[in-house]
């Protein structure tokens, strides 16, 4: 076993052992902490697949800030663990034949037969001097270059429907601070020096 | 098979430099941040413990180290252990890529600057879970500011992180410190001086430092997130933030302070005589430079108001950064010398 195969055994480990810790904790905190490991444990695995530009972005967006999101609010939620358990027997029967259902499809697209080593053959590895980055951002910029635009502009426009429907008017007798006239405000309007004599 | 093995011990022995150097780093900090502090209060500071009070970082490690840890009750035992681990781990994983001279450099990886930003990112989770762990008010209170401080500040810090990308044209620490080759005005402190001030400002954020501590916030919850650690935990939190406070300042002067790069390059004579001068003591000397800074901050402003933190770092801050990514994404079209002129 070289040592590639050993450090991918034991990301995936990582990976399918949190990911099932994530459904299965009953803390919805630790279920939370769990999904950021399934998430760091995936960099890893796609380090090893010599994509260290997704890699290091997806620990920066989705552990770095997404997942600290999900925390803030997962954290001030105040969840009972019966009500969350409640329905577990009644749904059993119809999660399972789901399950089995995802599964089976998982296995018809992207096993052996579809993805075996006759059908995609191991990729020879790049040079170490292989610029990841250089690569992505020609392609994005060139052949892709529609759909990054197309997708920037959606995500603007979701930026800004977000704020306009949690943005309120100022009510009338509003006593909150205005920032602005605070900024304004100068020492000399505030503040009196006054020389005094030194007394002993 | 033996090979690895050799390979394997060095990198070893390099870590636990950095790591050896970077504690004591850290402990003298505490040291220092007391007696300059003390100095600008018009007080005297520790000095009773050794000459100037030079053996007071060892005196509270071990009294630290002595004492019990408690954890609450009802406290989350798990993530109560966890959160100091959380937040040292990111802390020092992120000195591996930090060129300290040309060539030393635990590993020399292409996509640096992205590494660094995301081991900084993590850090916040130590914050975070030690407050929520802790089953107390005022530790929850303190993370919960933490988490919404050190994510709006992240936007602002990435985009300064961006212009510096634009200005180098590429992510690997060493080469952003060889663009900046040819002098003092040479470095990218003088180009990018709006996102110079921005990193900087950030940083001090990010670290919960003041004036931007509301994480901590002594007069309104206590001491915050970390107010039902005791013993080496605690301490453990406070390593950890002056680990970090010493990576963001070492970043800011490879990002814009030219790294090791001598101040006198380029000029006829100073250049010759400062010539043996090693790469790392000049680092040296501008990281202690920012991190003087820290504690200047800290001994001179009051701490800011939350809303008007939030304020800096949304409506201020951010759209200066977009503003000068154009406007260093236009020099670079046209080759404004001398610093953009030879790509």
């Amino acid at each position: 076993m070289t040592i590639q195969q050993g450090i991918f055994y034991i990301f995936s480990f990582l990976t399918v052992l949190s990911a099932s810790m994530v459904i299965l904790s009953k803390n919805s905190v630790r279920a939370l902490l769990f999904l950021v490991l399934t998430f760091v444990s995936m960099a890893g695995l796609w380090m090893l697949l010599e994509s260290e530009f997704l890699s290091i972005t997806l620990v920066l967006v989705y552990v770095g800030a997404v997942m600290v999101l999900f925390l803030f609010v997962v954290m001030m939620l105040d969840v009972e663990l019966a009500s969350v358990h409640e329905g577990f027997t009644r749904y059993l029967p119809l999660g399972f034949c789901i399950a089995v259902l995802i599964v089976v499809g998982l296995v018809y697209a992207v096993g052996p037969k579809n993805f075996g080593l006759e059908s995609v053959p191991i990729p020879a590895p790049h040079p170490v001097d292989f610029s990841n980055i250089e690569r992505l951002g020609i392609i994005l910029y060139t052949r892709f270059i529609y759909p990054f635009e197309l997708a920037g502009v959606l995500l603007l426009s979701a930026i800004i429907s977000a704020i306009s429907l949690t943005f309120r008017q100022r009510r009338e007798n509003n006593k909150a601070p205005d920032p602005h006239s605070q900024v304004k405000a100068l020492k000399e309007e505030r503040l009196r020096l006054v020389k005094m004599e030194t007394r002993k | 098979m033996f090979d690895y093995f050799i390979t394997l011990v060095w990198i070893v022995i390099k870590i636990l430099a950095i790591i050896v150097s970077l504690f004591l780093i850290a402990a003298y900090l505490s040291l220092a941040e007391r007696r300059f502090i003390g100095f600008m209060q018009d007080r005297i500071g520790p000095n009773r413990v050794g000459p100037y009070g030079l053996l007071q970082p060892i005196a509270d490690g071990l009294k630290l180290f002595l004492k019990e840890i408690i954890i609450p009750t009802r406290a989350n035992q798990y993530l109560f252990v966890i959160a100091p681990v959380l937040s040292i781990g990111p802390a020092l994983a992120a000195w591996a890529v930090i060129p300290f001279d040309q060539g030393l450099v635990l590993a020399n990886i292409n996509i640096g600057l992205l590494y660094l930003l995301a081991m900084t990112s993590l850090a916040i989770y130590g914050v975070v879970i030690a407050g929520w762990a802790s089953n107390s008010k005022y530790a929850f209170l303190g993370s919960l500011r933490s988490a919404a401080q050190i994510v709006s500040y992240e936007i602002a810090m990435g985009f300064a992180i961006i212009g510096v990308v634009l200005a180098a044209g590429s992510m690997n620490l060493t080469e952003i410190v060889l663009a900046q080759q040819g002098g003092l005005f040479h470095w990218f402190w003088l180009p990018l001086l709006p996102l110079f001030v921005v990193y900087w400002i950030s940083a001090v954020a990010e670290t919960n430092r003041l004036p931007f501590d509301v994480a901590e916030g002594e007069s309104e919850i206590v001491a915050g997130f970390h107010v039902e650690y005791s013993g080496i935990a605690f301490s453990i939190f406070f390593l950890s933030e002056y680990a970090n406070m010493t990576l963001v300042s070492v970043l800011s002067v490879i990002m814009f302070l030219g790294g090791w790069l001598s101040p006198f390059e380029g000029i006829p004579v100073l250049s010759t005589w400062f010539n043996w001068v090693p790469g790392i003591v000049w680092l040296m000397l501008k990281v202690s430079f920012f991190l003087f800074l820290f504690l200047w901050l800290r001994a001179t402003f009051p701490r800011y108001r939350y809303d008007q933190i939030m304020r800096l770092g949304w409506k201020v801050f951010i759209p200066i950064t977009l503003i000068w990514i154009v406007v260093i994404a236009i020099a670079l079209k046209v080759n404004i010398a001398p610093w953009f002129s030879n790509t």
